[in-house]
């Protein structure tokens, strides 16, 4: 597996070269320009990453996240999903920031390649948040009567959460 | 206003929990050290995330978006039935997943948008089966390259970011199954009302 994905990666840079050569694509410049609007999008990230990575490590240090964990540990475990991430599993369907602040806190915390750290982020790479997509459309074409597209969308959103703790499992039995 | 709920819910939390367990110091002492680690998260994610931009900047101007739509267009015709034979809305949809998949989610967004305006023109104010199937498949997350996450991991000191690739696969084949299924079952539900 680790072979297969340490090939993977040079092979989509070599990839997307020789495709924009093809093209006659300014395959450089193209790359240059999209890493400058990475920078910008690092911008709109640090702001509200600020505020809730602050508020993220109060809780921590209180002692609330291992109370919330203790709290709702036997009913998460026993969906097979580590009860250290409580947290990102409230706050994700809610905000982008506050999810990737919770997510990038347990990595460091737990470590990337701990059982913890990998399901942080597989949640975090499996899941969209919710509540701003759907106010984003609805609001959008100004529809009032949303019918049961929340509901379903918290359905995709849950079996998300399971999937993943499963998915880690699976794929890394080690841990 | 919702954040300003979450945030201020989250300061009075760690500030009745630090009391209640007499850890106010390390709470007010982590207040100092969260702010610092957000800037040293977001230094630590800047190199991988320009890049990844940078990549998916370079396939989008070599027609990937375009290619991948084509493709998809007469998978995306069964999942919106009544929407099969209008161009400009199926067009849109399929731009909307290509730029999903592809984690463009600036792109998708207002083609997105595009999309369920012509949906929206049959059924003024209420959202339609279509217009439903459209919303709940842009909130299960299909990027095939979760480049952030894949930066926070390398920030936080990770030597194989990608390896997680498969089980963000898995988990996302399983979450987009499970919306669509959702709005299926629903769709049936709430017409009997």
């Amino acid at each position: 597996m680790s072979a297969l994905t340490a090939l993977l990666l040079p092979s989509i840079l070599l990839l997307s070269a020789v495709g924009g050569v093809w093209k006659r694509v300014d395959v450089y410049q193209t790359l240059a320009d999209g890493a400058g609007e990475g920078l910008h999008i690092l911008l709109h990230i640090l702001p509200p990453l600020i505020g809730l990575m602050t508020a993220v490590s109060m809780l921590r240090a209180s002692g609330f996240l291992d109370w919330a964990a203790q709290a709702m540990g036997p009913l998460l475990s026993c969906l097979g999903i580590p009860p250290e991430t409580v947290g990102l599993l409230l706050v994700r369907p809610m905000s982008g920031s506050a999810a990737l602040g919770l997510g990038a806190e347990l990595m460091e915390h737990y470590g990337p390649d701990s059982l913890i750290g990998r399901t942080a982020a597989v949640m975090l790479g499996s899941t969209e948040t919710t509540f701003y997509t759907v106010s984003v459309y609805f609001g959008a074409v100004g529809i009032r009567n949303t019918r049961y597209a929340i509901p379903a969308a918290l359905c995709a959103d849950v079996v998300g959460f399971l999937a993943a703790a499963w998915a880690v499992r699976l794929f890394f039995p080690g841990n | 206003m919702a954040m300003t709920w979450l945030w201020l819910g989250m300061v009075a939390l760690s500030l009745i929990f630090g009391w209640q367990n007499g850890t106010l110091e390390a709470v007010s002492a982590a207040a100092g050290t969260g702010a610092q680690s957000a800037v040293e998260l977001c230094i630590s994610i800047a190199g991988p995330l320009c890049l990844w931009n940078g990549v998916m900047a370079v396939l989008r101007a070599c027609g990937g978006l375009e290619g991948l739509s084509r493709l998809l267009r007469p998978v995306l015709g069964r999942l919106y039935p009544a929407f099969r034979e209008d161009r400009t809305v199926m067009e849109a949809i399929s731009a909307n997943v290509s730029a999903n998949l592809l984690g463009l989610g600036n792109a998708a967004t207002p083609l997105g948008i595009q999309a369920s305006r012509g949906m929206a023109e049959r059924s003024p104010g209420v959202a339609s089966d279509g217009l439903c199937m459209l919303v709940v498949c842009n909130t299960a997350s299909i990027q095939l390259i979760p480049t952030t996450v894949a930066a926070l991991r390398s920030g936080a000191g990770c030597e194989t970011p990608f390896d997680i690739l498969p089980a963000v696969w898995l988990a996302s084949a399983c979450s987009v199954a499970a919306g669509i299924l959702a709005v299926r079952v629903f769709a049936r539900l709430w017409r009997g009302r």
